[in-house]
């Protein structure tokens, strides 16, 4: 027990020396946490809370056009600023950028008339279907000249996608009214009164928005949740840029040779090395987590709620510390010198977390890679810490994505000291 | 009957992949006690033949006995009886002397309390102790030499096999190091040293052994070497037995 004792204080004593390595697995992770955290923040704010500016230049002079404007401003989503009719494309595309506009709409000259006609049409059909008039129906109206829709380059497609479906419900509510109306008319040749109108089309089933979760909390989860745990898992894996290299060294230098003539097995010196780290990975944990709960709050980002099951966090992060020291190791014993070490190390942990669902959402990626993302330790510590923070889970309900990562953290021990026997190094 | 400390017999030994024998049959006593020298020119497998009496090599034809025992069926109990001064530095450049040997004598072996001690001693005797909580990688080399020599006999070793250990130091700290290793000799360590100091090895070897190709060529008493009666001393000897063409290309 002593030596081990012995071993801990000489691995703390290195290890607080080694400034870089100490560095690396606390500052890199806090900075990716906070900005990666800011800049998604500032997206769900652009997305949820902001509108987007929308320039309209309207050519029309008719109702219908009056209407779709007026449909626009209710979806809530855009601010609208209206442009003269007499502007071309070009002008328009100067006025986008002299008013920071990321979107602009014209509306073409003739729309009213043709949503009218559109929509007496598809009465006089309806009315010859339902027998009601002898009046014979275009087969299809005249084709109408789309609205045109310019976009600044810097909106992703995901998002352009969700303005062209709120528009296209601006669109279709005002072609609604427009056969509606003249449907009625048709009927019992008098204007259809307002009150019904608005109940048939405004009057919408509401659509009630519930996060869930097990706990039963409801907490709505943010940039924060999502942020925060894979963040720290991926500082966890980066361990491997100190440790691996600090193995490596300890290989190539002489107090390796020392060591081997010494009456004491190398594993208590493995086995000093994962409880010094597993320490590392849990001051990062608390570090990391102290930031989210106390820090973002002060720097306007959403706090981070801790999960109900504080013990299941705690076994979650031990799991996940043990499994990156474990990787760290492994990559230790294998490389033969520190540049390997550090460079398969960095790559290795930015591959796995790339498939692991850490820089991209998992259920993003193509379903031929979803098998591969079940080998990535950094996936099964993610979906752990996710059953917590997210779902506000307990223990028990991660135990299938916790038993896989403890699973592959023992396979990499096993391999580890493996190939130190094989090595005559044990 | 003498007791010896080294009983080498018939060993051979060849590195993985490699046809020619790096170790030929060799047979080799060392008496308990003995200050002896190894020598050779470079890649004569001086070295290996270290290497193997220490465990760092393993070998599978001869056996090598330390104070009696065999080495290959005592791996652990056997490194308790010998210290090993390598000749690179063998310490983490990170750490101080006190904390160096802190970790290396609880590795020996050794209580806290007696790590306490000899370290007291060690650093006092080889001139460390103002220098006792300073990073030894800021160290001269005579200091570090000297570091990694405390290290090598902090546990007060039967054997100490030392290889090299005044390479590119000071004249002032090859003397303390000479005169450190005289006194741990004669308080009963076996010394086992390998240089190509040979003027150095006159100063301090009782007996030396020449090995050359993996067999040993010479081994005798210092003083009944009829070259040393002439003024070309150990080094004409060298050079008469091993020739003057370069060995290392």
């Amino acid at each position: 027990m002593f030596k081990l004792w012995a071993t801990i204080i000489k691995d703390f004593h290195i290890l607080t020396r080694d400034r870089v390595g100490l560095t690396l697995m606390f500052v890199m992770p806090i900075l990716l946490v906070v900005i990666i955290t800011s800049i998604q923040a500032s997206t769900f704010d652009l997305v949820n809370d902001n509108k987007v500016p929308l320039l309209l230049c309207n050519k029309d002079k008719g109702e219908a056009s009056v209407q779709l404007v007026q449909a626009i401003r209710k979806i809530g989503m855009f601010a609208l600023t209206e442009v003269p009719a007499t502007l071309d494309e070009k002008q328009l595309a100067d006025q986008m950028t002299d008013k920071d506009a990321l979107l602009a709409i014209t509306i073409p000259g003739d729309f009213s008339t043709k949503i009218k006609e559109k929509a007496k049409n598809i009465s006089d059909r309806a009315l010859n279907d339902f027998g009601l008039s002898e009046q014979a129906a275009k087969a299809k109206p005249d084709a109408m000249e789309p609205l045109a829709l310019y976009y600044h380059p810097v909106l992703q497609e995901s998002y352009r996608a969700s303005i062209q479906g709120a528009l296209r419900s601006a669109l279709q509510l005002v072609e609604s009214k427009q056969i509606l109306q003249t449907l009625y008319f048709a009927i019992n040749e008098k204007q259809l009164p307002a009150a019904l109108e608005n109940d048939i089309i405004n009057d919408q089933v509401a659509i009630n928005e519930i996060p869930v979760s097990k706990d039963g909390s409801r907490r709505i989860p943010n940039a924060t949740q999502h942020n925060i745990p894979a963040w720290t898992i991926f500082g966890m894996f980066f361990i491997v840029i100190s440790l691996g290299s600090n193995i490596v060294r300890e290989k190539l230098s002489g107090s390796f040779v020392r060591l081997k003539t010494l009456p004491t097995n190398y594993l208590v010196a493995l086995f000093s090395k994962q409880v010094i780290y597993l320490g590392v990975s849990m001051a990062q944990v608390v570090v990391i987590f102290s930031i989210g709960v106390w820090l973002f709050p002060l720097i306007g980002l959403p706090k981070l709620n801790l999960p109900s099951d504080l013990f299941g966090l705690l076994v979650v992060s031990l799991i996940c510390g043990w499994c990156a020291v474990s990787y760290a190791i492994c990559v230790g014993v294998f490389a033969q010198t520190q540049e390997q070490a550090n460079g398969f190390g960095a790559v290795s942990i930015v591959i796995l977390a790339a498939i692991g669902g850490i820089l991209v959402p998992s259920f993003a990626m193509p379903a031929s890679f979803q098998w591969l993302m079940k080998l990535s330790p950094l996936h099964w510590g993610l979906e752990s810490y996710y059953k917590l923070f997210l779902e506000g889970g307990q223990l028990g309900d991660g135990l299938m994505n916790i038993l896989p990562l403890l699973g592959i953290t023992l396979l990499i021990q096993l391999i580890a000291i493996s190939a130190l026997k094989q090595k005559n190094l044990i | 009957m003498e007791k010896l400390a080294v009983h080498i017999e018939n060993l051979r030994f060849r590195y993985p992949g490699q046809s020619n024998m790096c170790i030929a049959n060799l047979n080799l006593k060392v008496a308990d006690g003995e200050r002896f020298g190894l020598f050779g020119p470079n890649g004569a497998g001086k070295t290996t033949l270290m290497h193997l009496m220490t465990g760092l090599l393993s070998f599978d034809e001869g056996s090598i006995r330390l104070l009696g025992q065999e080495v290959k069926h005592h791996p652990m109990a056997m490194k308790k009886l010998f210290g090993f001064v390598p000749q690179d530095f063998s310490f983490y450049h990170e750490l101080s002397p006190v904390e160096n040997l802190a970790f290396f004598g609880a590795w020996a072996g050794l209580r806290k309390q007696e790590i306490r001690t000899r370290t007291i001693e060690l650093l006092e005797v080889l001139g460390l102790t103002d220098v006792r909580d300073k990073q030894v990688g800021t160290f001269s080399g005579g200091m570090k030499r000297r570091v990694n020599l405390a290290i090598g006999v902090i546990h007060k070793p039967r054997i100490l096999f030392l290889d090299e250990p005044t390479v590119g130091v000071d004249v002032q700290t090859r003397h303390a190091i000479i005169h450190y290793l005289k006194v741990l000799n004669h308080n009963g360590t076996t010394l086992i040293y390998t240089s190509h100091q040979l003027g150095e090895a006159e100063e301090l070897c009782e007996k030396v052994a020449l090995i050359d190709e993996g067999e040993i060529i010479i081994h005798e008493f210092l003083h009944k070497l009829p070259s040393l009666q002439h003024e070309n001393g150990l080094e004409g000897l060298f050079l008469n037995l091993t020739g003057k063409a370069f060995r290392d290309l």
